[in-house]
């Protein structure tokens, strides 16, 4: 016979340890936490910048620093870890959900009644933004080059160009600048930055590194090894424009041009996706449109802050633990928002604090965010400026509003 | 002059004036703006993280940072001094690795646990 857990949490990074800390302080609670990597912490193990924990703890520690606390606090809760463990398959079964993993003891058959998800987010690729040219080695994503120098102590190349100024880029940047290598520019297709500000005056300013915008890399060159990338400059739809072509000669290329949200396991359970977010569709205790399935952290949308993925995934693990019979209200969104989570209102459940991430669609400046119930303002905020790269969060009370046949709408307009 | 705040993700853009021995600060949202603008026109400070190697299994290097600040010029001179210090044993995370580098006053300390099986 298999062994049942009530909960059952797939990712050992911020998000999964949040949400198995949380939920096994339920009395009686019995959790499993399946990870793939050796150690817990996700990809906070090799985030060893600091700059971590500013929100929830006041402090600023190194992605490692920020994990460890979070393990300690696991090691004393009864949670089952399991490391090494993939999981392969997962549906709907007599006793909740069937779950297989494979792990060192070989096949493993687990059931329970609640599953969360908190598998974070891929990387997008070289193939993801159609960048043509030779199959040669020395192409390498932000995370995995972060990898290698971080974890393995293993430099990359020697002469580096980076696509993408998000913050991991510029700190792709800087890290590689102080073990030896000579990053010789950083290029962004969009006309302004996408990083925070002080990552471009303390990753790049300090160094020297040039950074080049609305630039894009359109082909690398490489019998075996790179040799060199095409530089081409975009226009206003980040379109390569004929004739700006410049061969910039590089042994490696590093891309930080975003994260796509880890779904895999969500489809195979037929939970409905976000297109604008490409994470799971969710209420405001992050249960998915599949009952009894949750998603928190990057799976759910991608955060600028480690500290709201732990706490989505503190939502997460508080409200599986719970029985709920939900009514499910859609929240509409209106003018210039990119997305904003969660997508639905569970009106049978607590609205005394719900908790809702957006971000705006564009930069924007003199902007009142509305939120309101059948026509009536539940909430309004006024923004000096809004920036896509950074998200936004607001706490909402909506007890004693009506909203079981009003329309929740949010909305972005000029002030 | 322009400067940037890099102390928290707020960023604030600052307005720097020197005149007569003083410098004058605005735009910053909070004192610690003014007090960055000074040192960073002084004497700039920074904190580092980096990482050192080891002979531990399943470390082949372990991430570490300064516990506070060093002169922004002694950056370089810091990455040469770790690519000196190799950690022969397993060490849990706030260990010093190197002590009061270049008489700051400053430590370097080891931030993960490695006393956590990585293999």
């Amino acid at each position: 016979m298999s062994k049942h857990y009530q909960i059952v949490v797939v990712g050992g990074g911020p998000a999964g340890l949040a949400a198995a800390i949380k939920a096994s302080q339920s009395a009686g609670v019995s959790v499993l936490l399946i990870e793939r990597e050796a150690r817990l912490g996700g990809i906070l193990k090799q985030c060893i910048h600091d700059g971590f924990g500013v929100v929830r703890f006041g402090e600023k520690l190194s992605g490692p620093e920020y994990a460890e606390r979070f393990i300690k606090q696991l090691a004393q809760t009864g949670v089952t870890v399991s490391l090494f463990s993939y999981v392969t398959r997962m549906r709907r079964g007599d006793k909740g959900f069937d779950i297989t993993y494979v792990c060192k003891d070989g096949v493993q058959n687990v059931t329970c009644d609640k599953i969360i998800l908190a598998t974070g987010c891929r990387e997008r690729t070289r193939n993801a933004i159609f960048i043509n040219g030779d199959r040669c080695a020395g192409v390498y994503t932000a995370g995995a080059a972060q990898n290698l120098v971080n974890i393995l102590g293993v430099m990359p190349g020697k002469r580096v160009v980076i696509l993408g100024s998000g913050d991991i880029g510029l700190i792709m940047a800087r890290r590689l600048t102080l073990e030896g290598a000579k990053v010789i520019g950083v290029y962004e297709a969009k006309p302004t930055p996408s990083g925070l500000t002080r990552n471009i005056h303390q990753c790049l300013h300090d160094f020297d590194i040039p950074l080049h915008l609305s630039s894009t890399v359109t082909r690398v060159f490489g019998t075996n090894r790179l040799e060199s990338v095409e530089i081409s400059k975009v226009d206003d739809k980040m379109r390569p424009i004929e004739g700006t072509q410049t061969t910039v000669e590089c042994d490696c290329l590093v891309l930080a041009v975003g994260l796509i949200p880890e779904n895999e396991l969500a489809r195979e359970l037929g939970v409905p996706l976000d297109n604008r977010t490409k994470g799971a569709i969710v209420d405001q205790n992050c249960q998915t449109l599949a009952d009894g399935v949750y998603a928190c952290g990057n799976a759910l949308h991608v955060n600028d802050l480690v500290d709201y993925v732990s706490e989505s995934g503190e939502t997460a693990g508080g409200a599986a633990v719970a029985e709920s019979k939900r009514k499910l209200v859609p929240v509409t969104l209106q003018g210039k928002l990119l997305y904003a989570v969660p997508q639905r209102l569970d009106v049978n459940s607590d609205l005394s604090k719900v908790i809702m991430y957006f971000r705006a669609s564009d930069e924007l400046s003199q902007q009142r965010l509305t939120v309101s119930v059948g026509g009536k303002t539940a909430f309004t905020k006024v923004y000096n400026k809004l920036l896509p790269p950074e998200m936004e969060r607001i706490t909402l009370d909506l007890t004693g509003v009506d909203l079981t046949d009003g329309e929740v709408t949010v909305k972005l307009e000029d002030k | 002059m322009e400067m940037v705040c890099i102390v928290c993700p707020n960023g604030c853009r600052l307005d720097v004036e020197r005149a007569d021995g003083q410098i004058k600060v605005s735009g910053n949202k909070c004192k610690r703006g003014e007090i960055f603008a000074v040192t960073e026109l002084t004497n700039p400070m920074r904190s580092v993280t980096s990482s050192v190697a080891t002979t531990v299994a399943g470390y082949p290097v372990v991430s570490v940072k300064t516990d506070g600040e060093i002169p922004k010029g002694k950056i370089f001179d810091l990455i040469n001094l770790l690519a000196q210090i190799t950690l022969t044993q397993s060490v849990p995370s706030g260990t010093v690795v190197a002590r009061d580098v270049f008489g700051t006053g400053v430590n370097v300390i080891t931030t993960t646990d490695m006393e956590v099986t990585n293999e």
